[in-house]
C-alpha cells in the first residue's frame, strides 16, 4: 500500500514540477506548485500510518500554507496582470537587479 | 577663588626660620587689579564694538557702495564723546595707578624686611593628578618685586601716555582691556611660584602682544605680524614645554623653590639633562626676547600702536626671557655650556641687530633693532653670571627705550596730524619725512636726547652704569676662554654701533631742515600733557636710574662725584638671596672674574674708556648726518645696491626663513593633503567600496529576472543534491 | 553647594533616567508638531542635564571605583546583564554628553529647517545610545549601545547635511560599522574564554577582567578591539571618513559628533582595551605603534588642516590632532597622561563644539564654509569675534584655557616614558598655532569686504545663550581643573595600576568584589553551575568532547506518541541547559600557554 503511494505522490510531484519548469503562464506554474505539495502530502499521509500521527499533523500544516500562499499569490498575479495585461512570466523580469 | 585665602605653610615656615618679617599686603590684588580693569574695560570694548559694528551694517545696507573710510570718520569723531570712551581714560590708567601703589607698599615692606628666602602664597590647587601637583601660587622674591616694579610703574605711564595717544581711536576701550590684560598676565609671568603658573603668563603675554600689534587688524600687514609673532612666539613655547617635561621628569615637581634647592645636589655640574634643561629654556627665551634665531617677529610687532611697542616690545614683555635666565640662574650656573650659549647669542643677536638698525629709516623699526640689541647685551650679562648686571640693564633699559618708544610716538602722532591736515600720502614714520621737528617739539626733543644718550652708555646717564657693567663683566670673564674675549670685542663694537645709529635717528628725526613739506610744517605741534609728563618722568628715571647699582671703586671716582652723588651698589646687594647659589656655584666651579679689563684697568679706567668711545661716536655721527643732505623718502626709495642694501633688508632673514622653513612646511601640507590623505587614503577607502560594488555588479550579471531560469536552475541544484546523497 | 541636593538621593536610578528619558522622549518631540519639536526637545535635553549634574554630587570621590551600580539580568542565558555603573571616567563623559546635548539643539534652532521633528527625535535617540555607551558595565550592553549610535548618526549626516551627504553617511557607517563587527569578534572570542574560566557565562566587564590570555590572544584580541575604537577616535591612517562626515553633517550633527562621539573610541581603550589586555597594551611594540601614530596625527593633522580653503573641514582635521594627545596620553600609560588625555577629551568637546557652533552660525549667516569668503568680521560682528578668538585659543591651548591643562599634561605624562615622542608631539603646539591663526586672521581680521560681510549680524540673544556656557567652561576648567582632576584619579590610578603593576590596585578588588557577589547570586544558573564539575574545570573542555545526541524525534509506540505531543509546550530541548558543556568550544589563535 505504501508503495503504491509513494509512486504516485513521486509522478504528481514530477508532473508539478515539469509544470514549473516548462509553463509560462503564471496561473498555470501556480497549479503545478499546488501540485507539488499535494504530492508531499500525500507522502505525509501515507508514511504517517506506519511512523507516527506527526504526518497527518504537517500535511494541516502544509494545507495551510499553502491555502495562504494561494492566497498572496494569486492576489499578485492579479495586481501583476492589472499591470502588465499578461501573465506570461517570460514578461516578468522585475527580480533582476 | 582670586583673593589670597592662605599663606602656604612652607611660607610661613620660610618666613619663621630666615626670622623676616615680611609681610605682603594684599598681593593678590596687584595681579586682580588689571584683571578688573580688563574686564570693565572689555565690557565697554564689547558695547563700543557692537556699536560700531552697527554703524556699519546701516551704512552698508544704505549705500552699499559707500567708502568705509568715510564711515570710520563719521564714527571716529562722535566715538570720543561716549561713556565707552570716557571710562576706560579713568579705569585704564586707574587700575594700573592702584597696583603699582600696593606694588611699591609691598616692595617697601620687602625692603625693611631682609628677606632671604621667597615668600610663596597659594591660592588653589591647579593641576594635582596626584603625581604632579601644580599650585596657583605667586612668588615674592626680590627679583620677582623688581620686576613688579617695572612693570607696573612703567606701565603706568604708559597707560597715561596712551590717554592722550589714542584718544581718538575707535577701538579706544579694547586698547585698554588689551593693555590691562597685558599687565594682569605680564605680573602672572613674573610672580609665578612654578613653571606652569610662570609659563600661563608666558603665554598670555604672548596672546596680549598678538592682539595688539594686530590692534588695526583692517590692515592685512599689520594683522600678519601679529599672527607671525604668535607663531614664532610658539616656536619658543615648545622650548619652554620642552624643559618643564624634563624638569618634572627629574624633580618630580615644578615648583621653583623645590627645583632649585635640589638641582645643586641633584644635577650633575656641566652634565646632559641640565643643559638639555636649560638649552630648551633658552629657546624659549629666546623666541620670548627676541633673540636669534627667532627675533623676526619683532621688527614686524612694531605695526602696533606705539605705546604698546613701549610697553610690551620694550620695557616688559621681550624681557621675559631675561628673567626666565635669571629666574632660573641656579640651573644655568650648573650648565656652563648653556651660559655660554646664552652669552654667545646675545652678542650674536646684539652685533646682527644694530647692524641693521644703520641702515632702517622707519622711526619704529630702529628702535626694535634697536630693542633687539639691548636685549642681546643682557642675555650676554645672565650668560656669564652676572644676574644682577642683567636685570640692572633691563630696569634701566625699561626707562629709556619706554621713553624712546613714546617720544617716538609722541613724533608720529604730531606727523600724523600733519599729514593728515593736508591729506599727505607720506609715512608718518619714515624719518627721511621728518627732519628739524626740534624746533616744533621741544620737550620732546631733550627727552629723546636723554634717552639717546643713555642708550648710548654715556656718564651720567643710566645706560652708562648699566650697559658697560655687562661689558665690564663680559670682558672679565675673558679668562674662562677665548670665546668670551671675542664676546667681548662684540659687545664693545656693538656698544659703539648703538651710539652711531641713535644719534642717527636723533639728527634725522629732529635736527636739519624740516622736509616735511611747507603746509605740512606748520601743523606739526607738540604732543599734549598727557604725552609729555609721563616722557619727562621716565626722562627722569632715564638719568639717575643707573645710579642705584655702581661699584664702590667707581663711586669714590668721578663717575660717582668722588663719593658726594646719591648712588650706591643697592641692586647687586638686593640681587643677593636671589642670585647666591648660582654665584656660589659659579664661584666653585669657574673662580671669580678677573678684576681687569681686557684692556687692562680697573673699573674706573674702564668707564672713561666706554663713555669716551661713545661720546666720540655720538659726536662723529651728529657731525656726519648733520653735513649730510637728506632727501625724502618719495625721494630716494629703498637703498637699490651695496650693502646697505643687505642692511635695509634685515640680512634677507625673513626671505630665508620664508624659503626654509615657511614654504617647505606648507608644500608638505599640501602634499599631505592633496596626496596622501585624498590619494592614498582615501582612495584604498573608495578602492575597497568600489571592489565590492564591482564584485555585486559581476554577480547580478546572473540575475536574468526570468523566473524559469531560476526554477530550473533550482531544480537542477536539486538534482545534484539528490545524485550527492544518493552515490 | 550640596545643600540644595541633600534631601535627594541619587541612586543607581539616575543612571536608567539618563539612559531612557531621552527615549522617552521622543513620542513627546514627536508629538509635538513640526514648530514645536525644538522647544520640547532642548526643554527636555535641558532637564536631562540638570538631573545630570545630580551625578557629580552623588558621585565620591573617594569612594569606590564603580559607583551608581545596578545589574538586573537580560538574557539570562548568555549571561547578558543590563549593567550600569560609573568611575570618574565615565561621569564626566556623561556629563559632557548630557551638557552638549542642549547646546547642540539649541545652536541648530536656525540651521534645521524641515522635518525637524524626526530630527529632535533622532537627537534624543543619539543621546540614549551615548549616555548608555558610558554607563554600560556589561560589554554587550556596550556594544548594543555602541551600534545604537551609528544609527542615528547615519540619519542626521544623511537627510539634514550638504550637498555629498550620501556619500559621507555611507562612509561614516561602513568605517565605523567594519571596525565594531571585528570588535564583536573579539568580544565573543573573550566573552568564550571568561566563560572557561569563570564556569559560568556573564558579559559583564567585571566578570571579564583578569580573563587569562595568552600574549598573542591578547594581541589579536587588541587588534580587533583597538581598530574598531581607532577608527571612532579617530586615529591616522583611519581618520578620513571624519572630514566628510563633519563637512556634509549638519551644525548640531558635527558638534555631537566632535564633542562626544569620537569620545566614545578614546574612552573604549580606557574602559575596554587597557584593562581587558594589560599585556598587550603595555607591549612594547603595541605601545610604539600607538604612539606613533598619534604622534602622526598630531602633526599630520595640523599640517592638513592649515591648508583647507573649508573652515569645517579645517576644524575636523584639527579634532583629529587634538586625539591624537589623547591617545598619546593613554598609551603613555602614566597618571598624569591619562588625566591630561581625559581632559583634551573634555576640553576637545568643549571648544571644537563650540568652534562648529560658531561655524554653523556664519554658515547661516552667509551660506558659505570658505575661508576666503568671509574678512573684517571683527569690526561689524565683535561679539563672534571675541567667541571665535576666545574658542580658538582653548583649542590651541593657551594656558588658562581648558586645552593646556589637558595638552600639558598629556605631554608631560608622555614625557615621563617616552621623552622623543613627547618631543614630536610637543611640536604640535606650534602646529596649532600655524593652522589656528590663519583662519582666524583670514575671517575677523583684514579689510571688511563685501556686502555679505559688511551687513552681517552679530550674535543673537539665542546665540549668545549657546556660546556663554561654553565659554565659561573653556576658562573655569583651564583655571580651576582640580575638581575634574580630583573625580578622574580614582579611576585613571586603577587603569595604571592595573596595566603597570601585574593587575592590582582598585580594578582588581573592583573585579574580585563583583565576583564574590556574582557567584552568590546574580549569575544566571549559578546554582547549577556551582554544582557542576565539568563547568567548574574548564580545562577539561580542550579537545572539546563529543557533542551529546540530539533527542530521538521519532516514537513508535502509543504512550511515547502521547507524551511527543505534549512536548510542544515544553521546553525539552533548550538551547543551553546547565551543565552542558557542548555550547563551549576552545578556540585559540596561535600558542596558548
Amino acid at each position: 500500500m505504501l508503495v503504491e503511494a509513494l509512486v504516485l505522490s513521486a509522478l504528481l510531484f514530477v508532473i508539478g514540477t515539469v509544470g514549473v519548469l516548462v509553463r509560462r503562464n503564471a496561473i498555470i506554474m501556480f497549479l503545478s506548485i499546488e501540485l507539488m505539495l499535494n504530492a508531499v502530502n500525500l507522502s505525509f499521509v501515507a508514511f504517517s500510518r506506519y511512523l507516527g500521527i506527526e504526518g497527518q499533523l504537517y500535511v494541516f500544516f502544509v494545507m495551510t500554507v499553502a491555502a495562504a500562499e494561494a492566497a498572496v499569490g494569486l492576489a499578485i498575479i492579479i495586481a501583476v496582470f492589472r499591470h502588465y495585461e499578461t501573465v506570461n512570466v517570460d514578461n516578468f523580469n522585475l527580480l533582476k537587479w | 577663588m582670586t583673593e589670597p585665602s592662605r599663606i602656604a605653610p612652607e611660607a610661613l615656615e620660610a618666613v619663621a626660620q630666615t626670622g623676616s618679617g615680611f609681610n605682603p599686603l594684599l598681593p593678590g590684588l596687584i595681579l586682580l587689579l588689571p584683571l578688573l580693569g580688563f574686564l570693565v574695560n572689555g565690557i565697554l570694548a564689547l558695547i563700543a564694538g557692537s556699536r560700531e559694528g552697527n554703524v556699519l551694517r546701516s551704512a552698508a545696507l544704505a549705500e552699499p557702495d559707500s567708502e568705509e573710510e568715510r564711515v570710520d570718520l563719521q564714527h571716529k569723531e562722535d566715538a570720543p564723546r561716549r561713556a565707552t570712551h570716557t571710562l576706560p581714560t579713568w579705569v585704564g590708567p586707574g587700575v594700573m595707578l592702584g597696583a603699582f601703589i600696593l606694588t611699591t607698599l609691598n616692595f617697601l615692606r620687602m625692603l625693611g624686611s631682609g628677606l632671604q628666602d621667597p615668600t610663596v602664597i597659594t591660592y588653589w590647587s591647579w593641576m594635582p593628578t596626584g603625581t604632579l601637583a601644580v599650585d596657583a601660587a605667586i612668588q615674592l622674591d626680590q627679583l620677582s618685586m623688581i620686576m613688579m616694579m617695572v612693570i607696573t610703574g612703567v606701565g603706568f605711564l604708559i597707560h597715561v601716555f596712551s590717554v592722550g595717544y589714542m584718544k581718538e581711536d575707535p577701538g579706544y576701550p579694547r586698547y585698554f582691556a588689551y593693555l590691562n590684560l597685558f599687565v594682569f598676565f605680564m605680573l602672572v609671568l613674573v610672580t609665578g611660584a612654578n613653571f606652569p603658573v610662570m609659563f600661563v603668563g608666558w603665554e598670555g603675554v604672548g596672546l596680549c602682544s598678538y592682539l595688539l600689534i594686530g590692534f588695526w587688524f583692517q590692515d592685512r600687514e599689520k594683522a600678519d605680524a601679529g599672527k607671525k609673532a604668535f607663531i614664532v612666539n610658539r616656536v619658543g613655547d615648545f622650548g619652554l614645554l620642552m624643559a618643564m617635561f624634563i624638569l618634572f621628569a627629574t624633580f618630580g615637581t615644578l615648583n621653583y623653590q623645590e627645583i632649585f634647592a635640589a638641582a645643586p645636589t641633584t644635577l650633575v655640574y656641566g652634565g646632559g639633562v641640565v643643559t638639555a634643561i636649560t638649552l630648551f629654556l633658552l629657546l624659549g627665551a629666546t623666541g620670548k626676547s627676541a633673540q636669534i634665531p627667532l627675533f623676526v617677529w619683532l621688527p614686524d610687532a612694531m605695526a602696533g600702536p606705539t605705546p604698546v611697542s613701549a610697553l610690551i616690545h620694550a620695557a616688559t614683555m621681550v624681557t621675559a626671557g631675561v628673567y626666565l635666565v635669571a629666574r632660573a640662574s641656579v640651573l644655568f650656573a650648573l650648565a656652563p655650556v648653556s651660559a655660554a650659549a646664552v652669552a654667545t647669542i646675545g652678542a650674536l643677536t646684539a652685533l646682527f641687530a644694530a647692524t641693521i638698525a644703520l641702515k632702517q629709516y622707519d622711526i619704529k623699526k630702529v628702535l626694535a633693532y634697536s630693542t633687539i640689541s639691548q636685549l642681546g647685551f643682557m642675555f650676554m650679562a645672565v650668560g656669564v653670571g652676572a644676574y644682577a648686571a642683567g636685570v640692572f640693564h633691563l630696569m634701566t633699559h625699561a626707562f629709556f627705550k619706554a621713553l624712546l618708544f613714546l617720544g617716538a610716538g609722541a613724533v608720529i602722532h604730531s606727523m600724523h596730524h600733519a599729514l593728515h591736515a593736508t591729506h599727505k600720502d607720506w609715512d608718518a614714520q619714515d624719518m627721511r619725512n621728518m627732519g628739524g621737528l626740534r624746533r616744533h617739539m621741544k620737550w620732546t626733543w631733550v627727552f629723546m636726547w636723554i634717552a639717546t644718550l643713555a642708550i648710548a652708555g654715556i656718564w651720567p646717564f643710566a645706560g652708562f652704569f648699566s650697559k658697560d657693567e655687562i661689558i665690564w663683566y663680559v670682558g672679565t670673564s675673558a679668562p674662562f676662554g677665548p670665546l668670551y674675549a671675542v664676546l667681548w670685542g662684540m659687545a664693545v663694537v656693538t656698544a659703539a654701533l648703538t651710539a652711531f645709529y641713535m644719534a642717527r635717528m636723533m639728527i634725522l628725526t629732529f635736527h636739519g631742515p624740516n622736509r616735511t613739506g611747507e603746509a605740512e610744517g606748520k601743523h606739526l605741534h607738540e604732543a599734549p600733557l598727557t604725552m609729555t609728563i609721563p616722557l619727562g618722568i621716565l626722562a627722569l628715571l632715564s638719568i639717575f636710574g643707573g645710579w642705584i647699582n655702581v661699584p664702590q671703586s667707581v663711586r669714590d671716582s668721578f663717575f660717582g662725584g668722588f663719593g658726594m652723588l646719591p648712588m650706591s651698589s643697592w641692586l647687586d646687594e638686593w640681587m643677593a638671596p636671589v642670585t647666591a647659589a648660582a654665584d656660589a656655584i659659579r664661584l666653585e666651579q669657574l673662580g671669580a672674574y678677573a678684576y681687569q679689563s681686557p684692556v687692562g684697568g680697573g673699573h674706573v679706567t674702564w668707564g672713561f674708556i666706554a663713555t669716551g668711545l661713545a661720546m666720540a661716536v655720538v659726536l662723529a655721527a651728529t657731525w656726519y648726518f648733520r653735513s649730510k643732505d637728506v632727501p625724502t623718502a618719495v625721494e630716494q626709495g629703498a637703498p637699490r645696491s651695496g650693502f646697505g642694501k643687505i642692511l635695509y633688508n634685515k640680512w634677507y632673514v625673513d626671505e630665508l626663513y620664508d624659503r626654509i622653513i615657511v614654504r617647505p612646511v606648507v608644500g608638505i601640507s599640501r602634499f599631505s593633503w592633496r596626496v596622501v590623505d585624498r590619494v592614498l587614503i582615501d582612495g584604498t577607502v573608495n578602492a575597497v567600496g568600489a571592489v565590492s560594488k564591482g564584485t555585486g555588479w559581476f554577480g547580478s550579471l546572473f540575475q536574468t529576472g526570468q523566473l524559469n531560469t531560476y526554477a530550473f536552475i533550482l531544480a537542477l541544484g536539486a538534482l545534484a543534491l539528490l545524485g550527492v546523497l544518493i552515490f | 553647594m550640596t545643600g540644595i541636593f541633600d534631601g535627594l538621593v541619587f541612586d543607581s536610578w539616575i543612571l536608567h533616567a539618563l539612559i531612557w528619558l531621552p527615549l522617552a522622549g521622543i513620542p513627546v518631540v514627536l508629538m509635538a508638531g513640526e514648530e514645536k519639536a525644538r522647544e520640547v526637545a532642548f526643554g527636555w535635553t535641558l532637564g536631562l542635564f540638570v538631573l545630570s549634574l545630580g551625578l557629580l554630587f552623588s558621585f565620591d570621590a573617594a569612594g569606590p571605583l564603580f559607583q551608581l551600580t545596578s545589574s538586573t539580568p537580560w538574557v539570562e542565558m548568555w549571561g547578558v546583564n543590563y549593567a550600569l555603573g560609573i568611575d570618574g571616567i565615565s561621569l564626566f563623559m556623561i556629563l559632557l554628553t548630557a551638557f552638549t546635548m542642549p547646546v547642540a539643539i539649541l545652536g541648530s534652532f536656525k540651521y534645521i529647517r524641515e522635518r525637524q521633528r524626526g530630527f529632535y527625535a533622532l537627537m534624543l535617540l543619539l543621546q540614549t545610545g551615548i549616555v548608555g555607551v558610558f554607563a554600560s558595565m556589561d560589554l554587550f550592553l556596550f556594544y548594543v549601545f555602541f551600534e545604537l549610535t551609528l544609527v542615528p548618526m547615519y540619519f542626521i549626516v544623511g537627510i539634514w547635511g550638504g550637498e555629498r551627504r550620501i556619500y559621507a553617511a555611507v562612509k561614516f557607517f561602513l568605517y565605523t560599522a567594519l571596525g565594531s563587527l571585528l570588535m564583536l569578534v573579539g568580544i565573543l572570542y573573550l566573552y568564550w574564554q571568561a566563560s572557561i574560566v569563570n564556569g559560568f557565562m556573564s558579559f559583564h566587564v567585571l566578570d571579564l577582567l583578569g580573563t587569562p590570555l595568552s600574549l598573542t590572544e591578547q594581541l589579536w584580541l587588541f587588534g580587533a578591539f583597538a581598530l574598531a575604537f581607532a577608527i571612532k577616535v579617530p586615529v591616522f591612517p583611519l581618520h578620513t571618513w571624519l572630514p566628510d562626515a563633519h563637512v556634509e553633517a549638519p551644525t548640531p550633527g558635527s558638534v555631537v559628533l566632535a564633542a562626544v562621539l569620537l569620545k566614545m573610541g578614546t574612552y573604549g581603550f580606557l574602559r575596554f582595551v587597557l584593562p581587558f589586555f594589560p599585556e598587550a597594551s603595555a607591549h612594547p611594540t603595541v605601545v610604539m605603534v600607538m604612539l606613533s601614530l598619534g604622534v602622526i596625527g598630531i602633526i599630520y593633522a595640523a599640517l592638513v588642516a592649515a591648508v583647507q580653503p573649508d573652515a569645517k573641514k579645517l576644524v575636523a582635521y584639527t579634532s583629529v590632532a587634538h586625539m591624537g594627545f589623547v591617545i598619546l596620553g593613554i598609551f603613555a600609560l602614566t597618571v598624569n597622561g591619562l588625566q591630561g588625555g581625559l581632559m583634551v577629551m573634555i576640553s576637545h568637546g568643549i571648544s571644537t563644539g563650540a568652534l562648529f557652533l560658531i561655524l554653523g552660525m556664519l554658515y547661516e549667516r552667509r551660506h558659505t564654509r570658505e575661508i576666503a569668503a568671509f574678512g573684517g568680521l571683527a569690526r561689524v560682528a565683535p561679539l563672534l569675534a571675541t567667541a571665535l578668538v576666545l574658542t580658538a585659543m582653548a583649542s590651541i591651548g593657551v594656558p588658562g584655557t581648558s586645552g593646556f591643562v589637558g595638552e600639558f599634561l598629556a605631554l608631560l605624562g608622555t614625557y615621563e616614558r617616552y621623552p622623543v615622542i613627547a618631543f614630536l608631539g610637543a611640536t604640535g603646539v606650534i602646529f596649532a598655532a600655524f593652522y589656528m591663526l590663519p583662519m582666524v586672521q583670514r575671517m575677523l581680521f583684514n579689510k571688511l569686504e563685501g556686502k555679505e560681510n559688511r551687513t552681517m549680524p552679530d550674535l543673537s540673544a539665542r546665540e549668545i545663550t549657546v556660546l556663554a556656557p561654553l565659554l565659561f567652561l573653556m576658562i573655569a576648567l583651564g583655571v580651576y581643573p582640580a575638581p575634574v582632576l580630583d573625580r578622574m584619579g580614582p579611576g585613571v590610578n586603577a587603569i595604571v595600576e592595573w596595566v603597570e603593576e601585574g593587575q592590582t590596585g582598585a580594578l582588581r578588588s573592583a573585579a574580585e568584589a563583583h565576583r564574590q557577589r556574582g557567584e552568590l547570586a546574580s549569575v544566571p544558573g549559578a546554582a547549577e553551575a556551582a554544582g557542576d564539575q565539568v563547568l567548574l574545570a574548564p580545562l577539561e573542555l580542550a579537545p572539546p568532547p563529543v557533542p551529546e545526541r540530539l533527542p530521538e524525534p521519532v516514537r513508535t509506540d502509543e504512550a511515547e506518541l502521547g507524551r511527543s505531543t505534549s512536548a510542544f509546550g515544553s521546553d525539552q530541548a533548550p538551547l543551553v541547559r546547565a551543565g552542558t558543556p557542548t555550547r563551549i568550544y576552545s578556540v585559540t589563535f596561535g600558542d596558548q600557554d
